[in-house]
C-alpha cells in the first residue's frame, strides 16, 4: 500500500503527516510506504497511491485522484490521524 | 539530538506584529540572525502562503513556515517567534497563531529526521501552549530539546 503527504513545499508539514503517519500505521499493524511530496508533484507521486493526507487548501490542486483523499487538521494529533486513517483503509 | 540548534539569535520572544506577514517575518528574520539564511528567504516563506493558502497552521496555535531549499538557504536552521498577541491566518481551525516556527534545509531529504524530532516534541498537545507563554530562549530550548 501506498499513502502519500502532500504540502506546499514537500518538506514541512508533508513531512510531519509522514513521520505521524508511519507511527499510526505502525500501532495498527498495517504496512504501507508513506511518501511525503510537493503539491506539484502530485500526478506522478500519487498515480499509485491509496491514500492521499493533506490540508484543506490543497484539495482543489490535488483534482481527480483514484486516491482517497483525507483532510487533516492539526497534524500532531494522532487519534485524529488514526480516526481517519482507520475510516479510510477500513 | 536531530534538531538544527536554536541559538539565542533564532529565538524571538513576545514579537509585536499587525498581521500573519509580521509574524512570518519575525521568525524569518530571527532565521537570518542565526545565519541560517540571507533575508529573502523570508519573502519566499511569505509567498509560500500567498500561494497556498494558511495551510503551515498545523495545529491550534502553531504555524510551521518555510521555503524549497535555495539559494536564500545557507545551512539547515530553525528559528522560534512567539507572538505577543494572538494573529489570525485564516485557518478554518487552528486560528489564532501564537508560536510560528520557521524551518528551512538546505537539501531535500536530509531533514526528515528534524522533522520527526518535530512531531516528537508537539505530539505533546501541551508544548505549544507551554512555548506561547515562555520568557526566554533558555526556556524554548528546554520545551523543544534543542541545543543553543
Amino acid at each position: 500500500m501506498k499513502i502519500v503527504t502532500i504540502c506546499g513545499a514537500g518538506i514541512g508539514s508533508s513531512g510531519i503527516l509522514k513521520v505521524n503517519a508511519e507511527r499510526v500505521l505502525q500501532r495498527l499493524d498495517i504496512e504501507a510506504d508513506v511518501v511525503a511530496a510537493d503539491v506539484r508533484s502530485i500526478a506522478e507521486v500519487a498515480a499509485d497511491a491509496q491514500v492521499i493526507l493533506t490540508s484543506a487548501e490543497f484539495v482543489e490542486a490535488i483534482g481527480d485522484t483514484f486516491a482517497e483523499v483525507v483532510v487533516v487538521q492539526n497534524h500532531f494529533d494522532q487519534q485524529e490521524l488514526t480516526e481517519k486513517l482507520e475510516r479510510a483503509l477500513g | 539530538m536531530t534538531l538544527p540548534a536554536l541559538p539565542d539569535a533564532a529565538v524571538v520572544i513576545g514579537a509585536r506584529v499587525d498581521d500573519w506577514r509580521g509574524a512570518v517575518r519575525a521568525a524569518g528574520d530571527a532565521l537570518t540572525a542565526s545565519g541560517a539564511t540571507r533575508p529573502d528567504y523570508s519573502d519566499e516563506m511569505v509567498r509560500m502562503i500567498e500561494e497556498h493558502g494558511p495551510y503551515v497552521v498545523i495545529a491550534p496555535g502553531l504555524v510551521l513556515a518555510h521555503a524549497r531549499p535555495g539559494d536564500a538557504v545557507l545551512a539547515d536552521g530553525l528559528a522560534v517567534a512567539t507572538l505577543a498577541e494572538p494573529i489570525a491566518f485564516g485557518h478554518p481551525h487552528n486560528d489564532p497563531v501564537r508560536v510560528v516556527l520557521a524551518l528551512c534545509v538546505a537539501t531535500v531529504g536530509g531533514h526528515l529526521e528534524s522533522v520527526a524530532d518535530l512531531a516528537n516534541v508537539f505530539n505533546d498537545a501541551a508544548v505549544i501552549p507551554a512555548l506561547a507563554r515562555a520568557t526566554s530562549a533558555d526556556e524554548v530550548r528546554r520545551l523543544l530539546g534543542a541545543t543553543p
